[in-house]
This record gives C-alpha cells, sequence and structure tokens, in this order.
C-alpha cells in the first residue's frame, strides 16, 4: 500500500507546560512494496512517526494517507480496525505484550480479533511459529516460560500471523545477540520479498539500513533531515554526523582505503573481501 | 497521557513557591484547609481568596492549565451549588425557574459552598503542582518522625510511598505503550458492548502485572545489592531546611488567618 505525509505536524499534550512538538512540517512518500529504514538519534520523533501509521496517532496538522485510509488532523478516523487489520507494528520489545496461556493462543490473539476463521488461524499459526525460527512443538507452552529471545520471537509471530500488507518495525531487535539480530532481519527481509509487503524499519544501525532498506528517512529533531537511497545518504558524512549519526563501517573503510592509497574504490554493496580484492587489484597496478 | 486527568502534575518551575521547604507548605495547607471552614463573611473568604490567588500568580504556572487539571472538579462545585439552590429554604424568594423558588439564602449559601470546595481544591492541588512528590514524603516522614517514639514505622511508610510516588508515571507508559501495541493487534477499548470492553482489558491488566511485578523483584534486588537496610542510621541527602522564605510566607499566612478571625460575621 502506499504510504503520503502531507504536512504532518504532531504535539503532544498541547496547550500545557509539557506540550512537545515531536513531528513538524513532515512530507514523503512511500510507494508500496518499498522497504523504507527511518533513522535518527534517540527522541528525534521516530516512534511517533509510525504510530502514525496505523492510527493510534492522528495528526495534529496536515494528513496521512495509508492505502485507501485518511488520517486527517481534526477528523475522526473512520476504519481504523480495516486499517490495523492491514498494518502490522511490531514495537520496541514486543515481548511486553504476551499475555495468553499459550503460545499458541497469543499468537492467534490478533487474528481472531480481526475475524480470520478458526482453520485458517490453525494454518497461520504453524506458518509464523517457523517463519520466526521456533519449533511447533512449543505451541502449548506458556509464553512467560520462555527465554527474552524467544519471547521477542513469539511476539513478532503474532504481529505476522496477521497476514498485515504494510510491516512496521520499531527496532525489532534491539537487546538481542548479534545472531538473533541477524535471523530475525533476515527474516522479515525474506518476507517482504515473498509477500510484497510495504515494510517500515526504525532502526539504530545503520548497518541494517544499508543492508535492508531501499530508502532512508533521516529524522532530527522532529524535521526530515534527509531522504534518499541508502548509498546517497550514507555519502554524507559530515551531515550525519552532526545530528548524532554514524555511516555505516564497511562505507567508512571505502573512504579511508581511498584516501589513504588515493584509490577510487566505489561501495556497491560488496562483502568486504571483495572489496579488499578489489583494493588489491588496483594497488597492484591493475586497472579494472 | 490524558494531560487533564492529572490533577495537579508537578510542573517544574523557579517560583518563590517552588523553592518554599515542602514542610511548611503542608503546614500551611493544613491549616488553610481548617480556616476556610470558619470563614463566613465577605471579608474572610476574600482575604483566603486573595492568599490562594496570589499565590497561584507567584508560582508562575498559567492559570489554563490549571483550570484544566481542575476540570474534573468543576462538576463537583456547579453540582453543589445548584445542590443548594435547590434545596435550601432561608431568606426571601428571589426569582423562581420551572417552578423552583429560589432563596436569597440559598444564593448566599450556594455561593459560599462552591467558593469553599474550590479554595479547598485549589490551594492543595498547588502543592502538587510546585513541589515533586519525592519532597512531599521527605516532609511527611519529617513531620510524623515523632511517631517513631510509639514505634510507628515513618521511614518504612515514607518509602513505600515515594516508591509508588515514583512508579506512577512509569505504569501510566507502560499501560500506554501495552495499550497500543494490543490496539494495533486488533483490540477495541473504547467502543462495543460493555462485556467486550471488559473483556478487553485482560490482554492490557496481564502485561501490566507481570512487568509491575518484575520491576519489583528487580528493585528490590537492587537495593539489596547497594546495601539497603531500613531507616536506622540512614541521612539524607537533601536536608529539609527552613528559610527566610518560608518565614515570611509563614508569617504572611498568620496575618491572613488573623484577619479571617477578625472580620467573621
Ligand atoms: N506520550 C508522550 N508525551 C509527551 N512527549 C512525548 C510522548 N512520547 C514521546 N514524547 C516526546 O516526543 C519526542 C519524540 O519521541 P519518540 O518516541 O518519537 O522518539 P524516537 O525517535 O522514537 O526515540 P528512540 O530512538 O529513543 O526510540 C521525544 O522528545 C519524547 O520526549
Ligand atoms: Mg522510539
Amino acid at each position: 500500500m502506499d504510504i503520503t505525509f502531507d504536512n504532518v505536524s504532531y504535539i503532544y499534550q498541547p496547550n500545557s507546560p509539557f506540550e512537545h512538538r515531536a513531528l513538524e512540517n513532515l512530507s514523503f512518500q512511500i510507494p508500496s512494496g518499498s522497504f523504507v529504514a527511518v533513522i535518527g538519534h534517540t527522541g528525534s520523533g521516530k516512534s511517533t512517526l509510525i504510530q502514525h501509521l496505523n492510527g493510534l496517532l492522528a495528526p495534529t496538522h496536515g494528513s496521512v494517507t495509508i492505502g485507501d485510509v485518511m488520517l486527517q488532523a481534526g477528523s475522526k478516523p473512520k476504519n481504523l480496525k480495516a486499517l490495523r487489520k492491514q498494518v502490522g507494528v511490531v514495537f520496541q520489545y514486543p515481548e511486553h505484550q504476551l499475555f495468553e496461556e499459550t503460545i499458541e493462543k497469543d499468537i492467534s490473539f490478533g487474528p481472531l480479533n480481526f475475524g480470520v476463521q478458526e482453520e485458517e488461524i490453525k494454518q497461520r499459526v504453524q506458518e509464523t511459529i517457523e517463519a520466526v525460527g521456533l519449533s511447533s512443538d512449543m505451541l502449548e507452552r506458556s509464553p512467560f516460560d520462555l527465554s527474552g529471545g524467544q519471547m521477542r520471537r513469539v511476539a513478532i509471530a503474532g504481529v505476522l500471523a496477521m497476514n498485515p500488507r504494510v510491516l512496521v518495525l520499531d527496532e525489532p531487535t534491539a537487546g538481542l545477540d548479534p545472531k538473533g539480530q541477524r535471523e530475525i532481519m533476515d527474516m522479515f527481509y525474506k518476507l517482504h520479498h515473498e509477500k510484497n509487503l510495504t515494510t517500515v524499519h526504525v532502526t539504530h544501525s545503520m548497518e541494517d539500513a544499508l543492508a535492508y532498506a531501499d530508502y532512508v528517512i533521516v529524522m532530527h529533531n522532529g524535521h526530515m533531515y534527509m531522504q534518499g537511497k541508502p548509498l546517497e545518504v550514507f555519502k554524507e558524512k559530515e551531515a550525519l554526523n552532526k545530528v548524532g549519526l554514524d555511516v555505516p563501517e564497511i562505507i567508512e573503510l571505502t573512504t579511508k582505503m581511498n584516501k589513504r592509497f588515493g584509490l577510487s574504490l566505489e561501495y556497491k554493496k560488496q562483502s568486504v573481501e571483495e572489496l579488499a580484492a578489489e583494493a588489491a587489484h588496483k594497488l597492484k597496478g591493475g586497472s579494472v | 497521557m490524558n494531560s487533564s486527568m492529572v490533577i495537579g502534575q508537578y510542573v517544574p518551575g523557579d517560583s518563590p513557591v517552588h523553592h518554599m521547604d515542602p514542610r511548611a507548605k503542608i503546614t500551611i495547607i493544613f491549616f488553610f484547609v481548617i480556616v476556610v471552614f470558619f470563614a463566613n463573611s465577605v471579608a474572610s473568604y476574600g482575604a483566603l481568596a486573595l492568599f490562594a490567588l496570589l499565590s497561584v500568580g507567584v508560582t508562575k504556572i498559567p492559570p489554563r492549565f490549571i483550570a484544566k487539571g481542575l476540570k474534573p472538579v468543576w462538576f463537583l462545585i456547579i453540582f453543589t451549588f445548584i445542590l443548594h439552590l435547590v434545596v435550601t429554604k432561608e431568606g426571601n424568594v428571589l426569582f423562581s425557574v420551572l417552578g423552583f423558588d429560589v432563596y436569597s439564602g440559598a444564593l448566599i449559601q450556594g455561593v459560599a459552598i462552591s467558593l469553599r470546595f474550590f479554595l479547598l481544591i485549589l490551594i492543595t492541588s498547588l502543592l502538587t503542582l510546585t513541589t515533586t512528590p519525592i519532597a512531599i514524603t521527605d516532609a511527611i516522614e519529617s513531620i510524623l518522625h515523632p511517631l517513631k517514639r510509639i514505634k510507628f514505622p515513618v521511614h518504612e511508610l515514607a518509602l513505600m510511598m515515594s516508591i509508588s510516588l515514583r512508579f506512577i508515571p512509569t505504569l501510566m507508559q507502560e499501560t500506554e505503550k501495552i495499550s497500543k501495541a494490543q490496539a494495533s493487534r486488533g483490540v477495541d477499548f473504547r467502543t462495543g458492548p460493555i462485556k467486550e470492553r471488559l473483556k478487553a482489558i485482560v490482554p492490557l491488566l496481564v502485561p501490566l502485572f507481570v512487568s509491575a511485578f518484575k520491576r519489583a523483584e528487580e528493585l528490590a534486588m537492587a537495593m539489596e545489592a547497594r546495601g539497603y537496610q531500613g531507616g536506622e542510621g540512614r541521612t539524607k541527602l537533601r536536608e529539609l531546611a527552613l528559610r527566610k522564605i518560608d518565614y515570611m510566607v509563614l508569617v504572611l499566612f498568620t496575618f491572613v488567618i488573623i484577619a479571617v478571625f477578625l472580620t467573621r460575621a
């Protein structure tokens, strides 16, 4: 589904001493099927932004359009349930939302609320538990007996079982071990392509933004600071450093090698090994 | 967070009222609450109202914000006023509405009682608006200190209070976070039949309790790890001390009390 932000501002607790402008004049478009990374320093408004995508927040000014649902400042949103059925949100620390007696019941909770048939739910539970890398023998266990990482996976399965068209991920891998982080991101990436989803991924990891996103939105103090293709955005090292962000290590490495050895390597998603081979080749006098 | 829900949520500031010793504030409010019930003339009410409004003015908190915080109470005040108009039958009939005779005594009493009520709420919410919860607990611990002699667990009580106060905002944030997560999974907290809405509370309450218990356990462990063992021999980081401003306000308030008793009808 296409997503459009048109001049969106959001103010927390307006007209009080605690008033806080969390988003200001935000305009952008996300075409259906893209994988967008939202990056920005802590407090820059990323979580506020994504809560507009399924109508948890409605803009104070401007309008947000998701597919054929429009959230407009000042008017009561309609079709919220239909919207939430299509937009699955994985929040920061989603394991805090678990509550059922068994894992199976918890995964079924979303689809049940949206009126999916029981047969279909059973099938989705099987599919999603495997997708998140857990065994279906666990379905009868209590979600509270699991390790933190396993709980995270169950919570994610609960969102995937809704079969959303848009997947919104708010730092879904924060606090996991590096291997678990990669597994979960790879899983989302695979699903994104298999099911032709539109994915919005909030992340503090520039590496992830570079590896998975087709498009990057950089937030700063509630404003859109930069936007563009990952390789373009990460070229702007100075601008990113100014708002407390780094560039991915591999890009940093490429720039440093170019400077030190007077090379003109260009980073196009090669692996470190490929990059090294390229550099060696050039240094030995070969031209590519 | 719904801002109008919090009556007298602390608003940071730099006013003399903010800087006063919380014990002085509590003492003044304690006597204010008593003296309000002795006021019975225009002048005595005036003295108290002047004191309350002056205090509000000094804090520099926008009156509009305070009024918004008092929203749930307005209803009660207006209700009391109307009740008095209808029930009291003293003095002369002033006019009649919808077949009800409104007596002059009723009008006077209605105004007096509502004003009393308003002043009470205003002055007490001023305490929480200008004092951090932790300062209030410190003050209560200090005021209750003499009760230690009869083995009343003053320190423990204060600790319990400050921990609960400390975790109210955390719990509210948590509630908001979890209800958003469940709303995203299709729970509808706002519409639908009562039975459905009650059922919708379970996915909210279970995670909330789980995390509250976990938090309590972690807190207890952290306190033990740092060698906490009760109030015996414990010193304070911030000692409460009465300063010039406190004495000045206390003297001013004493004059207000004297004025109230001199102008009573
Ligand atoms: N419920 C709220 N009430 C008032 N202010 C809020 C509320 N939620 C967030 N804010 C403020 O809005 C700003 C943006 O918050 P947001 O959660 O969107 O940041 P973020 O970019 O997601 O940060 P992080 O990377 O730490 O998750 C912050 O300054 C925050 O203090
Ligand atoms: Mg966030």
